[in-house]
């Protein structure tokens, strides 16, 4: 059945990817040029009144947290020692190496003077939730690199580099896992500092543990989109009895979760704004309904869990919860205090997709070029349509 | 001494002195524009029968100084909160964060910096009154040490309690604030947020990220041993009889939902 819907795939695809990829690319380097020559004002509807849109709410938030599956994994394997894992490993490092060069690259466009990153580096203010996520970002985004390295290594024979790091692996990983913690929590605590402006249906004081477990339900849920997406784009077989553990997994993170969330809403007696209907309320349902509910209780069925279609819809739906989550904190809940609705420019929209594409170019390369997955053998000259 | 400037409403008459002062005393390009902007620090606006002056509070514990992560922006011992372009990468952090919303962007420059009210530091240092107070024609903006300005408030809702509203607005707001209001008027009809707690805003991220060396040590050590415990395990016996476990033992608890 897979391989029937795989023949007029494999046919149709190189051309519709190079048309959209050049669609993509040709207006992303105008945007590029514009951003940097005209300013931000230019090509994003960004202003006074609301200073972060897409690109923080989108490319840093979603960004980073998507990432999640890498720690989430490297620890399941290597730190509760459940080695059957081993296998997806590799993937989801490379997700989330490429997760956060995703970030960086967002940064670039995002920060009004982007030549000057490395002041996070030498100016230091502890105090700031901004300052541990620039460090955040840069060493983790090393750490990952560090165990990805092994996969590059390996190609080209270096034998030694490789030991020395396997050798080092723990260490590696609980920093990685730590980092990580700190990281994805604490893109929550920068919302700490607008108790006035965000929305209480977000609120909390417990933002940066949402952020944590939900991003590992989504961190969970991007590893087996990604299975899924791989094994269409390279005929391979979806790895069901690693899966459906992690399923579960996402389920109990997603379920704590919920829970939390609801009880913050009661907190801060905010459950009219739902019960009205309001436009807030609105974009929580879609957020809570979609991303929360409907997976928990879909992916609580042995009988759904099992059968791969479900699985992916479920995971699916977690990860798009996810994303409205971040989009509503970002957006949704910030502009009632702004006074002012913000819809993305057409440019930032473009920037955002185009990065996108290019990571998954770079992911779809490195599978074919690299050992990512276990069985599928490196290098098959003229291979399927992967970009 | 921590000084400050007192804006009172009813006396202002909208003339807009302190605006053009402002402008030229910082070399803001452009003339003076209806909302503040990173080349208006400050504007006066009719609501009803009064005006509204919008600049920097210049708060006591300032939240865009708090989550700056160059320290851009840091409170002067003085009472002025400056902003240091040259360190600067525009994260527009403040912005987002500032309670009163004052921190502007250069949205149309390809080299863009933050502009806000500074408190006229320089002549502050020297002693000297800000720009805008000195060119009011009306005393409507005060400029003093904050203690003063306090005082001075106090007396004049005392003196006239029905011409005023009982409250002095930057007294507690974000944890108190240099600039201090005056009004007749309801503080949100001339445009000043009243949902601000009195606690700064800093303090609620510091809870968290002060904790963050215990939490790391705590973590770790919790990670290591989970490491070390499994690892052990797998010597003691190589066969985990648990990994089956999950696969098999699920039935009971979906079938009882389905
Ligand atoms: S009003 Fe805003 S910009 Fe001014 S000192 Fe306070 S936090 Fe900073
Ligand atoms: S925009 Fe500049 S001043 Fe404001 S927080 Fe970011 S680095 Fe600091
Ligand atoms: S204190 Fe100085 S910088 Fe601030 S509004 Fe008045 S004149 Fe402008």
């Amino acid at each position: 059945m897979n391989t029937s819907v795989a023949q007029p795939v494999k046919r149709f695809h190189p051309g519709f990817w190079t048309t959209v990829f050049g669609l993509v690319f040709i207006p992303f380097c105008i945007v590029t040029v514009l951003r940097f020559y005209k300013g931000l004002g230019a090509v994003t509807h960004l202003s006074d009144k609301f200073p972060w849109g897409l690109w923080i709410g989108f490319d840093l938030l979603c960004g980073v947290g998507l990432a999640a599956g890498a720690f989430t994994l490297t620890a399941v394997v290597h730190l509760f020692n459940l080695k059957k894992f081993e296998p997806i490993v590799r993937p989801t490092i490379l997700t989330g190496f490429l997760g956060y060069i995703f970030v960086i690259t967002a940064l670039m466009f995002d920060l009004g003077q982007p030549w000057r990153i490395w002041h996070a580096i030498v100016y230091w203010n502890p105090h700031s939730v901004m300052f541990e996520v620039a460090w955040c970002v840069m060493l983790y985004t090393t750490i990952l690199a560090v165990e990805f390295a092994p996969v590059v290594l390996e190609r080209f024979g270096f034998q030694t580099p490789v030991r020395i790091i396997h050798a080092l692996i723990t260490p590696l990983v609980i920093v990685g896992v730590l980092l990580s913690t700190l990281h994805q929590s604490s893109l929550g605590s920068l919302y700490l500092i607008v108790p006035s402006k965000l929305h209480p249906l977000w609120y909390s004081q417990l933002l940066p543990l949402f952020f944590f477990i939900s991003a590992i339900g989504a961190g969970i849920g991007m590893v087996i989109l990604e299975s899924y997406l791989s094994k269409r784009a390279f005929g391979r077989q979806l790895e069901m009895d690693l899966l459906e553990p992690l399923a579960r997994a996402m389920v109990v993170a997603l379920g704590i979760y919920g829970l939390l969330r609801l009880q913050a809403i009661g907190r801060n007696h905010a459950f009219s704004a739902i019960t009205d209907f309001t436009y807030e309320g609105r974009m929580f349902l879609v957020e809570f309904v979609l991303g929360v509910l409907l997976p928990v209780v879909m992916l609580s069925f042995r009988r759904l869990r099992t059968n791969p279609r479900w699985l992916v819809t479920g995971s699916f739906l977690a990860v798009l919860g996810f994303v409205v989550n971040r989009l509503n904190v970002s957006i949704t809940g910030m502009e009632g205090a702004a006074g002012v609705r913000y819809v993305p420019s057409l440019a930032e929209i473009i920037i955002s997709v185009g990065l996108v594409g290019f990571g998954m170019v770079a992911f779809a390369l490195a599978v074919r070029y690299l050992k990512i997955f276990p069985e599928h053998p490196a290098v098959t000259e003229g291979g399927p349509e992967g970009s | 001494m921590t000084v400050g400037l007192l804006f009172d409403a009813t006396r202002c008459i909208g003339c807009g002195a302190c605006a053009s002062a402002c402008k030229e005393q910082n070399k803001l390009p452009g003339p003076v524009e209806e909302e503040t902007s990173a080349y208006t620090w400050t504007t006066v606006k009719p609501v009803g029968d009064i005006y509204s002056r919008r600049l920097c509070m210049h708060c006591l514990v300032p939240t865009c100084a708090s989550v700056c992560p160059v320290g851009a922006l840091h409170k002067t011992p003085e009472g002025p909160v400056v902003y240091d372009a040259e360190k600067c990468m525009g994260c527009r952090y403040c912005m987002m964060a500032c309670p009163f919303d004052v921190p502007k962007y250069q949205w149309d420059r390809a080299v863009p910096i933050i502009g806000k009210c500074i408190m006229c530091t320089s002549r502050v240092k020297k002693g000297e009154p800000t720009a805008c107070a000195a060119a009011c024609p009306a005393e409507a903006t005060i400029f003093g040490s904050r203690a003063d300005l306090i005082r001075e408030a106090k007396d004049r809702i005392r003196k006239n309690p029905t011409g005023y509203v009982d409250h002095i607005y930057g007294l507690t707001e974000a944890g108190g604030t240099s600039v201090l209001m005056l009004s007749n008027q309801p503080f949100e009809k001339l445009g000043l947020k009243t949902n601000l707690p009195s606690e700064p805003p800093a303090m609620r991220t510091w809870q968290v990220l002060s904790n963050i060396p215990d939490f790391v040590a705590v973590w770790g050590v919790f990670l290591y041993g989970v490491h070390w415990i499994t690892a052990r395990r797998e010597v003691v016996s190589t066969h985990t009889p648990q990994q089956k476990g999950p696969n098999t033992t699920d039935d009971t608890h979906t079938g009882s939902r389905s």
